[in-house]
């Protein structure tokens, strides 16, 4: 059963064949058996067992929901009433929020299942999912090399099969980064589609929830549930959102995909090159026509982020004071040393140098060199952005520059981990969707992703491409060694 | 970017954060590192260019001014560090 898809769970479901209480307790048994991945921070085997058995209830009663009856692992920054919360923090570790996340609502309202929370890099702040509290994230192709980040814990979970589907969210290419590691299909949507409530903070102008899936008929179904306008965030886009699933078998005959030369420069590994290449190759196959396209700002897309990330991270943390939730230092003189007793021991390492960094460039006598230059820059890149999509529909590159790189490879040298995120960072700057899935496995057995990007709100094109090049491929099909 | 370690100790100062001088020279290495990658931005001339804060361009949505939430103040206290009669508690701060 853990092979099945979520579009080939619900036959067995609506037939009978299997329950929710069944299938979800398959899901939890892989959990246990493949604890050495790390994936989870949370198991929530009880509750999870509950919901099912009243999605099993409602089957019998009433028509079935969206996603009724499927367990998914939810990325431990969304909050969830009553099963820890803790953001991969020490700051959060004792965190069991009061309220449900949006994302987390509509969730439960579709039928789904909360399997449990997965791993993440402290804050969403990493490429690796080293910088969690709760330890690194072994990838399961290699289990020597990193997972990706910051949804390290989501992307290996689906990549070895312990839940059918699970939630990410992106900031700089936090889905998309780990769904290519990982060998999953990962959608960031346009920001405002999905809301943010009740999604712990990190940079409020950039960050966006989205699904990972095994296919991007999967991600259709959790984008469906996902997207729509939500009150309660200032930024949810008041905007209908389409059934995505009704334009998948969309002809591919006549689109325009845009290659950007920017993205196949140096510093692309080779055989990841020659894997995008093979993907490109396919995708005229089926009728697509390829442009060359150029986005001459998107290669100062790292050092833009990297003012405009720390600055607005720098600006939410600073709620993380040890007064109303969470941790707070054992010892201290007064309110100061309080504040800053319980952030330094409460943040990682990571964390603290994004929150300094933010803290300078925010500072008097700095604001125009850094965080005003840096929105200028921003400016430039959604721009390009536009003129592209003047010539194409879709943009086409690789999510990452090379295959999955081994634990610790990095961890001394923050701007080389940065520089992973070099292809996906733009897509965020511009507020645009992005997507990433299998495209093969590079010269060291390790996934590849390909990814595609478009236009605001053109979620529904990106996943009917990603459909049409499954129907052609079984790169999405591929399971790790050990995981089958 | 020259960063020294004057300037780490006030920005953590800034970021209420407290950094042992061990941590310091590492802080002071990376951040500097940091520092040269972000002034990459100065290969290109923004100059007239208007910011760009924020990926929707269109004004924040307003809403009625009405009272649309509940009373969660149990529920907020109940996970608090340290509460008295509905309030936190924090170190004395006034004499």
């Amino acid at each position: 059963m853990h092979r099945k898809t979520i579009v080939e769970l619900n036959t067995p479901l609506r037939t009978g064949e299997i329950s929710s209480v069944e299938l979800t307790q398959a899901f939890l048994d892989r959990i246990g058996q493949y604890q050495d991945l790390n994936a989870f921070i949370t198991v929530a085997s009880t509750t999870a067992l509950e919901q099912a058995q009243a999605s099993d209830d409602h089957r019998k009663n009433r028509d079935p929901r969206p996603l009724e009856g499927i367990p998914i692992a939810q990325k431990d920054i969304f909050c969830t009433e009553g099963i820890l919360t803790t953001c991969g923090s020490k700051m959060l570790s004792n965190f069991i929020s009061p309220y449900d996340a949006t994302v987390i609502q509509r969730f439960k309202a579709a039928g789904a299942i909360i399997l449990g929370k997965t791993n993440m890099d402290e804050f969403a702040m990493g490429s690796s999912n080293e910088t969690s509290f709760y330890g690194p994230v072994k990838n399961p192709w290699a289990k020597q090399a990193v997972p990706g980040g910051s949804s390290g814990g989501s992307a290996a979970a689906v990549a070895a099969q312990l839940a059918p589907a699970a939630t990410g969210t992106d900031t700089g290419g936090s889905i998309r980064q780990p769904a290519a590691l990982c060998g999953i299909t990962g959608l960031k949507p346009t920001y405002g589609r999905v809301s943010r409530y009740g999604m712990v903070a990190f940079a409020s102008s950039l960050d966006q929830a989205g699904p990972m899936t095994r296919t991007a008929a999967d991600a259709a179904l959790l984008l469906n549930v996902m997207a729509g306008f939500d009150p309660k965030d200032s930024t949810s886009v008041d905007k209908p959102a389409p059934d995505y699933t009704t334009t998948l078998n969309d002809d591919l005959k006549g689109i325009r995909l845009g290659l950007p030369k920017e993205y196949f420069g140096d510093g692309l590994a080779a055989d990841v090159a020659k894997t995008i290449d093979k993907s490109i190759e396919e995708l005229k196959r089926l009728g697509a026509k390829i442009v060359d396209i150029s986005l001459p700002n998107s290669t100062l897309a790292v050092p833009c982020y990297y003012v405009l990330a720390p600055a607005e991270a720098s600006s939410n943390l600073s709620r993380f004071d040890g007064v109303r939730y969470g941790y707070r230092a054992a010892d201290y003189d007064d309110l100061n040393d309080m504040y800053r007793k319980t952030r330094s021991q409460g943040f990682g390492e990571e964390v603290k140098r994004r929150i300094m960094i933010g803290a300078y460039t925010l500072s008097a006598g700095y604001y125009d060199a850094y965080y005003l230059k840096a929105q200028q820059l921003r400016r430039l890149i959604a721009d390009d952005f536009h003129n592209a999509f003047g010539q194409c529909d879709v943009i086409l590159g690789p999510t990452t520059p090379t295959t999955a790189f081994d634990l610790g490879a990095k961890t001394d040298d923050p701007v080389s981990m940065y520089l992973n995120d070099i292809y996906t960072i733009p897509a965020n700057l511009a507020g645009l969707p992005g997507m990433s899935i299998p495209a093969g496995l590079g010269e060291d057995g390790r996934p590849i992703g390909l990814q595609l990007i478009g236009n605001a709100f053109e979620e529904a094109q990106l996943l009917n491409v990603a459909h049409q090049y499954q129907q052609a491929t079984d790169h999405h099909k591929q399971a790790p060694k050990g995981f089958e | 970017m020259a960063l020294d370690p004057t300037d780490v100790r006030k920005i953590a100062e800034l970021a209420r954060l407290e950094i042992s001088d061990s941590e310091l020279t590492i802080y002071t290495h990376s951040l500097a590192q940091i520092l040269d990658l972000v002034g990459q931005m100065n290969v290109v001339d923004t100059t007239g260019i208007s910011p760009m804060a924020h990926p929707s361009d269109s004004p924040l949505r307003l809403r009625q001014d009405l009272v649309t939430e509940q009373d969660h103040r149990e529920g907020f206290q109940k996970i608090a560090p340290a509460t008295e009669s509905g309030l936190y508690l924090v170190p004395k701060v006034i004499e």
